[in-house]
């Protein structure tokens, strides 16, 4: 073998190792956390800690609506920790074999966010047939799922055409939450039902009209490892740390509320 | 030196079997992988379900409006895309300075933007709260999460491809066929529409076709500017993405019918390119 070759196999070589190691090492600190749209910010929140507290430990967020997180879990994607936005998504992982002892970690609740000019005509959540353009979730999303749950109880009590007077005013249903909240805060949107949580997340750009109690549903939000969790130690200690009470304070304070007794 | 001719004789003849092997080799493997990664998918659209699974997934009640949607929009985009389109390109492949120059870059612009950046300017340009927002605003005219913006949204990331191909035209164009023309009396526009446009025609047609195509693949943009409503601006690639979620067969059943339009364009496109 010339010199030459020897020098560039040798080049190679080492280029390969390096790469390895690269991989090695950083397969070993990465924790790829799934998350449902409405978790983004709280879950950003959470990270920093828990790099300090895991020392190498990098949280990898992957937010976007839960159905979509479902199917790229049915699809092979690596992740280590699935947190839904309703049960729905999580017990089909479950029945999958794909995630492992999902548990509820806390709940949210629904309500109509109001573009603030039009906060005046919609004072009510009665009132939301007056705007002009409603946005929502694709029923496949779970916010797109509750609105419709909370359109068939609002029609026992606001009238049966309640659904449909809405309904007719949706321009556009979107794939996941904080894209149904965004169409509002850009002034696209009338109105649209996000969670409370998003409505917090856009305070001051939004106006909040409360669901009354006997119209509305609870949200549970099911949190679990993935069974082929790549790194299963730090998808429970992740697990560990929204279950406590600074993770639960966290999510408090991003206007997540504890779950009703059932 | 007799030793060393004998001795680097073998060395050269094995170097020059290495390379006999290897070149082909190397050429064969790597772009088969490529051509792999392209071919695989495809195989993996059209052989994983049968006919008759495909058929009903076009069953869903969202495949009908969102064909009907995609043909009328599509159309009235390059409808739009020509009708601007070939005027602009006569311009700029008849000037040649540097503000033109400029312009010619910045119409390409949309072909090498990400959708996202497209959606988000074309909501910062033409939102409601967008810079001429407030002035459609007065005329009663919102244009996100409509139909229109479904035809703004594919007219923005297809007309460069038409433009592009319109300008090459034009430029092919013999100057000295213009320039009789123009002696012979004939006016601007009877130049324009007598000799520029008829001897363009077929590069003008396959411009057109790609704009076409790239219009009906475009996803990104509408998704955030015009939104997602069944009948109203749910074109064929959000119907797809909207299927994944809940019908995995529905989605597949419509990127077949979006493929063979696709190649079908291609193959019309490359015919029309040998004539």
């Amino acid at each position: 073998m010339s010199f030459a070759a020897r020098v560039i196999l040798f080049a190679a070589l080492t280029a390969a190792l390096d790469g390895a190691n690269a991989a090695a090492a950083g397969a070993a600190r990465e924790l790829v956390v799934f998350e449902a749209a409405s978790l983004k910010d709280v879950f950003a929140k959470l990270a920093p800690r828990f790099e300090k507290d895991n020392a190498g430990a990098k949280v990898i967020a992957n937010a976007a609506g839960s159905q979509e997180l479902r199917t790229q879990i049915e699809h092979g994607a690596a992740a280590d920790v699935m947190a839904s936005a309703d049960r729905k998504h999580m017990d089909a992982l479950l029945s999958e074999g794909l995630v492992v002892a999902p548990s509820v970690f806390t709940c949210n609740e629904p309500v109509v966010v109001v573009r603030p000019a039009l906060a005046p005509t919609i004072k009510t959540f009665a009132d939301l047939p007056r705007a002009e353009r409603i946005v929502v979730g694709v029923p496949e999303v779970p916010i797109g799922a509750y609105t419709l749950q909370i359109l068939q109880k609002a029609s026992a009590k606001l009238g049966a055409d309640f659904p449909k007077r809405v309904q007719t005013k949706v321009a556009s249903r979107e794939f996941n939450v904080r894209q149904v909240l965004a169409k509002v805060v850009l002034g696209e949107a009338d109105a649209a039902i996000v969670y409370r949580s998003d409505a917090i997340a856009a305070r001051g750009k939004v106006e909040v009209v409360s669901i009354p109690p006997d119209m509305n549903v609870v949200a549970e939000y099911p949190i679990a490892a993935l069974k082929a969790a790549p790194q299963p130690d730090l998808a429970r200690r992740w697990i560990d740390l929204v279950k406590s009470p600074v993770g639960a304070a966290a999510l408090r304070e991003a206007g997540f509320s504890a779950c009703p007794a059932r | 030196m007799p030793g060393a001719v004998a001795d680097a004789a073998p060395s050269r003849d094995w170097r020059d079997r290495l390379a006999a092997i290897a070149w082909p080799a190397a050429v064969g493997g790597l772009s088969g992988a490529l051509l792999l990664l392209v071919l695989l998918p495809i195989a993996g659209l059209l052989f994983t379900s049968s006919p008759r699974q495909l058929l009903r997934g076009l069953g869903d009640p969202m495949v009908a409006p969102a064909i009907r949607l995609t043909i009328a929009t599509t159309l009235a985009s390059i409808a739009l895309i020509v009708l601007g389109g070939t005027p602009l390109a006569w311009l700029i492949a008849r000037r040649r300075n540097r503000v033109w120059s400029v312009l010619e870059t910045v119409v390409q612009l949309p072909v090498v933007l990400p959708p996202a950046v497209a959606g988000v300017a074309l909501l910062l340009a033409f939102g409601r709260r967008g810079l001429l927002g407030p002035g459609l605003a007065v005329f009663g005219v919102g244009l996100p999460l409509s139909t229109a913006a479904v035809v703004l949204a594919q007219s923005f990331v297809a007309a460069p491809f038409y433009v592009q191909a319109a300008i090459a035209a034009f430029r092919r164009l013999d100057t000295d066929l213009v320039l009789v023309a123009r002696t012979l009396g004939a006016s601007p526009p009877r130049v324009f529409f007598t000799v520029a446009v008829p001897l363009s025609w077929p590069a003008l047609a396959g411009g057109a076709a790609l704009s076409w195509a790239r219009a009906l693949g475009e996803f990104g943009a509408t998704l955030m500017f015009a939104g997602n409503l069944t009948g109203r601006t749910q074109t064929l690639p959000l119907a797809i993405y909207s299927a994944l979620e809940s019908d995995l067969q529905t989605a597949q059943s419509l990127s077949i019918i979006l493929v063979a339009v696709a190649f079908a364009v291609l193959v019309a496109i490359r015919a029309g390119a040998r004539r």
